[in-house]
């Protein structure tokens, strides 16, 4: 009895008090960036943003939650129900799963696993998946359209967001993310592979279909894309789904090009500041400019961003991990 | 080692009965979502085999790019599936012809172990890399080097298929109205815009 | 390699919870809320009007030529990994075989483009 619970019981109970250190804060952090994005976007507006909830609006996220979590659930005749359910459970499972490999501190991690950044890879080219059972299960007009655009849409900017990978570890030697981040201690990604910063940030608005690649939820025509059928909680699985896969992508942003828990100069003052308190800093501020996008430019038109993906991102990436290969070989440059 | 054991039951069954339902399910897009279910607990019996790169490039590819397509064919073309059902025992002798072809070729693998007990150790062989070697390393040292034709002939048969994809897909449609940048941008400004001077109080 | 699968432990743990925790939110609004269908109510949105007709219908098949060159691409960077994390021991022959696999697969790339194939309007 002892010897089951040391060797099998005490680690399950220790991996899920671990697991709830970080979907806790995670979901807090979803809440308060639906917060934080409509207070940004007011003030760029002119505007207060919510302000009546709780001092400075601080306990809108909790209303609203309440609000979805007190309306009916409505499954619409002729849909397909058993998918119709599952499609919001898979985009906010792989939303959350994909956190178990970010490293948020040195040796802060669920589980640091050799191939994590294959793993973050491939959790994103699953979230498809809910969209699209989402637009078929409905069985309606728009949320089909809706999610037949942001399907292509969302495969078309994955493969320069591989290719982008790529050239990160060929300055790496490891797909290992904490390997990742500790090959940043010289200097942080983002200033050599800075065209590549820059493909793989806008590669990630596109693939969280946040605006101005917005396309599949485009209120003016499409209503609000794949989730027009959805009510109460499974809206709000859908919601806080694609809110925390925002928080993903800037996570995987921070960890491939701005260094992840480093610090900005390896001097006193800097290096005092624990690195997670780091990593929620650069993370915030990636999520910043995710609103501030969104506050600027105006959407897209299908044919240019399908243009964009395919016709500049592509070659220009797979041009750049060719160059980039080609540099460090011809100087010599590899990582130990 | 119970938990090993125990994930690969729980994996191995569950790929074996989402297999099942792939073949018995009435709506082909439960098939397909049953087939990813299959491919999941596929990948997940790579990495209790220690093949991490394989396992994720599994999920990576065919699940997230191979059952796509199979979602956007089974979900959107309008077939009647009815109808296909019926040619169902019209299938079965080459079905079942595939089949015993495949039982074949695993028998004859497993044969050649029983007969040459040595055949497994030279498969084993070049796999046998040291534990402080990830997998990805390993293969990445021997695909570009040592099977480097192999390697090219990949390229050739991605090759092959982008081609053949326009080749079968790509319709010409007439009267569409395409965005030519180089063309907007190249306009003369005198075409596009005019400047008046018009004089305050009598309009143009 | 019981150190390796000890580390994917945690995720199959994750995994399960967060299924679990979904299904709860999910089981939760049909237990909370107020459950009072009706036909219109339940009905597919369609800017007011009763719904036409079955919204699965047959699409532009330049989709699924998207999915297709999207399948070989992924191919292409799936063969990128390793050879981007191993450029150091393969050297100079791993570089200008991986630079002939990807010359062959841009010829296919300008074929499609001179094509049409990336054309959308």
């Amino acid at each position: 009895m002892a010897e089951f619970w040391f060797t099998y019981a005490w680690p399950t109970i220790w991996i899920v008090i671990k697991i709830l250190f970080i979907v806790v804060p995670l979901l807090i952090a979803v809440a308060y960036l639906t917060y934080a994005e409509r207070k940004v976007i007011g003030f760029m507006q002119l505007r207060m943003g919510p302000n009546v909830v709780g001092p400075f609006g601080l306990l809108q996220p909790f209303a609203d939650g309440l609000k979805l979590m007190a309306k009916e659930a409505i499954i619409p005749t002729g849909s397909n129900r058993v998918v119709f359910l599952l499609a919001p459970m898979i985009t906010f499972v792989l939303a959350l799963v994909g956190w178990a490999v970010i490293p948020v501190a040195d040796g802060w991690v669920l589980s640091n696993i050799n191939v994590g950044i294959l793993y973050l890879f491939a959790i994103s080219s699953l979230g498809v998946y809910g969209i699209i059972m989402a637009g078929w299960a409905s069985n309606s007009k728009y949320p089909f359209l809706g999610a037949l655009r942001s399907a292509a849409q969302m495969i078309s900017y994955e493969i320069s967001i591989g290719f982008v990978i790529v050239t990160v570890l060929l300055a790496v030697g490891s797909l290992n993310l904490s390997d990742i981040v500790l090959a940043q201690q010289k200097i942080w990604f983002f200033i050599p592979l800075f065209p590549m910063f820059v493909i793989f940030f806008i590669s990630g608005l596109a693939e969280t279909n946040r605006a101005p690649f917005d396309l599949p939820e485009a209120e003016a025509e499409l209503v609000s894309g794949y989730n027009v059928e959805y009510s109460a909680m499974a809206f709000a699985l859908f919601f806080l789904g694609e809110y925390a896969n925002m928080i993903l992508i800037s996570a995987m942003t921070v960890i491939l090009f701005l260094g992840g828990w480093l610090a900005p100069f390896d001097i006193a003052p800097f290096t005092w500041v624990p690195g997670v308190i780091w990593f929620a800093l650069k993370v915030s501020f990636v999520l910043f400019v995710f609103l501030w996008v969104r506050a600027t430019l105006p959407r897209y038109r299908y044919d240019q961003l399908m243009r964009l993906g395919w016709k500049v991102f592509l070659p220009f990436s797979l041009l750049w991990v060719v160059v980039t290969a080609g540099a460090i070989v011809a100087f010599d440059w590899f990582p130990k | 080692m119970i938990i090993q054991a125990f994930a690969f039951y729980l994996f191995a069954l569950t790929a074996i009965a989402a297999g099942v339902m792939v073949i018995s399910a009435r709506n082909p897009v439960h098939s397909v979502l049953f087939l990813i279910l299959a491919f999941f607990n596929a990948a997940g019996l790579f990495i209790l085999l220690g093949a991490e790169f394989i396992a994720m490039i599994l999920v990576i590819v065919y699940v997230g790019a191979v059952a796509v397509l199979f979602l956007f064919v089974v979900m959107m073309l309008d077939i009647n599936f009815a109808e296909l059902r019926e040619g169902f025992l019209q299938y079965l002798p080459i079905g079942a012809l595939v089949g015993i072809i495949l039982v074949a070729e695993l028998m004859l693998i497993f044969g050649s172990w029983v007969i040459n007990p040595e055949a497994a150790q030279i498969i084993a062989a070049p796999s046998a890399a040291p534990a402080e070697i990830t997998n990805t390393h390993a293969l990445g040292r021997l695909i570009y080097t040592e099977y480097i034709y192999l390697f090219q002939a990949a390229g050739l048969v991605l090759l092959v298929a982008m081609i053949g994809a326009i080749v079968l897909t790509l319709r010409k449609r007439p009267n569409v109205r395409r965005q030519r940048i180089s063309e907007q941008i190249s306009r003369p400004v005198e075409d596009v815009i005019e400047i008046k001077d018009v004089p305050t109080g009598s309009g143009i | 390699m019981d150190q390796l699968l000890l580390e994917y432990l945690p995720i199959l743990i994750f995994l399960g919870l967060a299924i679990g925790l979904s299904a709860v939110m999910i089981g939760a609004s049909f237990v909370v809320g107020p459950n009072r269908p009706d036909v219109e109510k339940n009905s597919p949105y369609e800017c007011g009007f009763e719904p036409f007709d079955d919204a699965r219908m047959k699409f532009d098949v330049r989709f699924y030529l998207v999915a297709i060159l999207f399948i070989i691409f992924d191919l292409e960077v799936a063969f990128l990994f390793p050879w981007a994390i191993t450029l150091g021991d393969i050297g100079v022959f791993g570089f200008w075989s991986m630079v002939v696999f990807l010359a062959i697969l841009t010829v296919g790339f300008v074929y499609e483009w001179r094509k049409g194939a990336l054309e959308w309007e």
